[in-house]
């Protein structure tokens, strides 16, 4: 299967990012406080090394060697079915892979080194249609922690839900669901985002959010993944890409 | 960071999963009553079949009352997990910092809470209705007590194996019933031996017995049979 990881490509910018220096003001998204690493010191946040994936015996992607470091973002391309998904739900550890391996901060991936470093957006939002959007929030955030100096509430305002906290899920839209998503991985205190499609769904406002979230996150030291089918949109940060193509 | 507090272990994990499942039976109470108004029409239904004979009536009552409560379970019990995977929940869950086993066991735990509990409730009343004497009416609900969290532990690695195949409710049951026959053997006897004045502890012990190792187990199988369903 022909991949190609190209480096050093910068995604285009469709945000202006405002960055705020200590402030965590609504609709404001300032850089998280995870002090950053010194770039020669430490080994990347994740390493996959031969990871190939089969469904059926039949192959869907691999075997791929690339490495993310702190602060950087890979943007993984390609077309449907061409394993996008199922790449990081292997990464995610939500399925193993049928050859390889992933590091995770220099040491093989467990269950507890990805509960640590994991914060994984899939297709599916993770909401209870039947709760409001704090409640969801706040539950998650019981299961799996929240970042410092962040609450349920400041990050609805920063995907742009203010108001509706008390709203329940079935009656948000397509696009209001998945920037709660989002507000559930902004409130994260992982790391590494694993960001399946964020874009879906989202308008062109939604989609600058999502790069002036990825962006401020890997300013303050973190590192992502994020899947999409083209290159309209990427973050507008220090970009390299992943080029997935289907079939064996 | 971390925000201090809010790192997540078994008991915050519990509490989250505690409130967030409580409010979610709180929003949709029709849906939760559903089991307890099944055991109730199953009852009120044989009562009104077998006639007004007491003594026929009370010679049945507890294989009719271990029956319902076990079919009334089975109405939940597909349920258990499949809302949880359709929208993503399960895969937060496998990425959560607490063990898998754990948050299933709480799970498990909550609805047996918000099922069999309320059933066990009503089993007085239906008793009555049956004509059960009411000497016997304590080994029954110990019976129950003990006997419906172990079915509720069981059921939950059923549900869990079935969790990826949709319109699996028949399936569930196809799966789950052949495993209650134990619980309701020793449930029902329990009282039967009541009934004939011999000592029901064996078979209350054996129920707790089972209980405890289902405890042990059963969050186990039911957290590897998620991981599976997921794959």
């Amino acid at each position: 299967m022909p991949v190609s990881v190209t480096t050093g490509l910068p995604g285009r910018a469709l945000a202006s990012v405002r960055r705020p220096p200590t402030a965590h003001g609504p609709g404001t998204i300032a850089a998280c406080s995870r002090p950053k690493p010194a770039p020669l010191s430490i080994p990347p946040l994740l390493a996959a090394h031969g990871v190939a994936f089969t469904r059926n015996d039949a192959p869907v992607f691999g075997p791929l060697d690339f490495h993310v470091d702190a602060g950087e973002a890979l943007l993984v391309q390609g077309g449907n079915g061409a394993g996008k998904t199922s790449l990081l739900r292997v990464l995610a550890g939500l399925v193993p892979p049928a050859a390889g391996h992933v590091e995770i901060d220099g040491r093989a991936a467990g269950p507890a080194g990805r509960a640590r470093y994991v914060a994984y957006l899939g297709h599916q939002p993770a909401l209870k249609p039947d709760l409001d959007a704090l409640e969801n929030l706040h539950f998650l955030c019981g299961l799996q922690g929240r970042r410092a100096r962040q609450m349920p509430g400041s990050a609805l305002a920063v995907v742009g839900l203010a108001g509706y906290e008390d709203t329940l899920v079935r009656q948000l839209s397509a696009g209001q669901k998945r920037r709660l998503a989002l507000a559930r991985i902004w409130l994260s205190p992982a790391p590494l985002w694993l960001l399946d499609e964020p874009y879906a769904n989202l308008d062109l406002e939604g989609i600058n959010l999502v790069n002036r979230m990825i962006s401020a996150h890997l300013r303050g030291g973190g590192a992502a993944l994020v899947t999409t089918h083209g290159a309209y949109a990427a973050p507008p940060v220090r970009t390299r890409q992943l080029q997935l193509e289907a079939g064996a | 960071m971390i925000a201090p507090g809010t790192e997540p272990g078994l008991w915050r994990s519990a509490r989250a999963l505690a409130v967030r499942d409580l409010r979610l039976v709180w929003r949709r109470r029709g849906d939760a009553l559903q089991p307890v108004l099944f055991a109730v029409l199953v009852v009120v239904l044989f009562a009104l079949a077998q006639g007004r004979d007491p003594q026929r009536l009370a010679a049945t009552a507890v294989p009719v009352l271990w029956l319902a409560v076990l079919l009334a379970g089975q109405l939940a019990l597909d349920s258990l997990f499949r809302s949880d995977a359709e929208d993503g929940s399960l895969e937060q869950w496998l990425l959560a910092p607490v063990p898998l086993p754990w948050l299933v066991l709480v799970r498990v735990a909550l609805h047996w809470l918000t099922t069999a509990v309320p059933l066990i409730v009503v089993t007085p009343l239906l008793a009555e209705m049956l004509h059960l004497p009411r000497d016997q009416l304590p080994v029954l609900l110990a019976s129950l007590l003990l006997g419906t969290p172990l079915l509720s532990l069981i059921g939950g690695v059923v549900a869990a194996l079935t969790v990826g195949i949709r319109r699996s409710g028949i399936l569930v049951a196809l799966l789950s019933l052949p495993l209650y026959v134990p619980v309701l053997v020793f449930g029902a006897g329990s009282v039967a031996a009541a009934a004939r004045g011999q000592d029901p502890v064996g078979a209350l012990l054996l129920l707790a017995a089972g209980l405890v190792v289902a405890l042990v187990l059963a969050p186990l199988a039911t957290a590897a049979a998620i991981r599976i369903s997921l794959d």
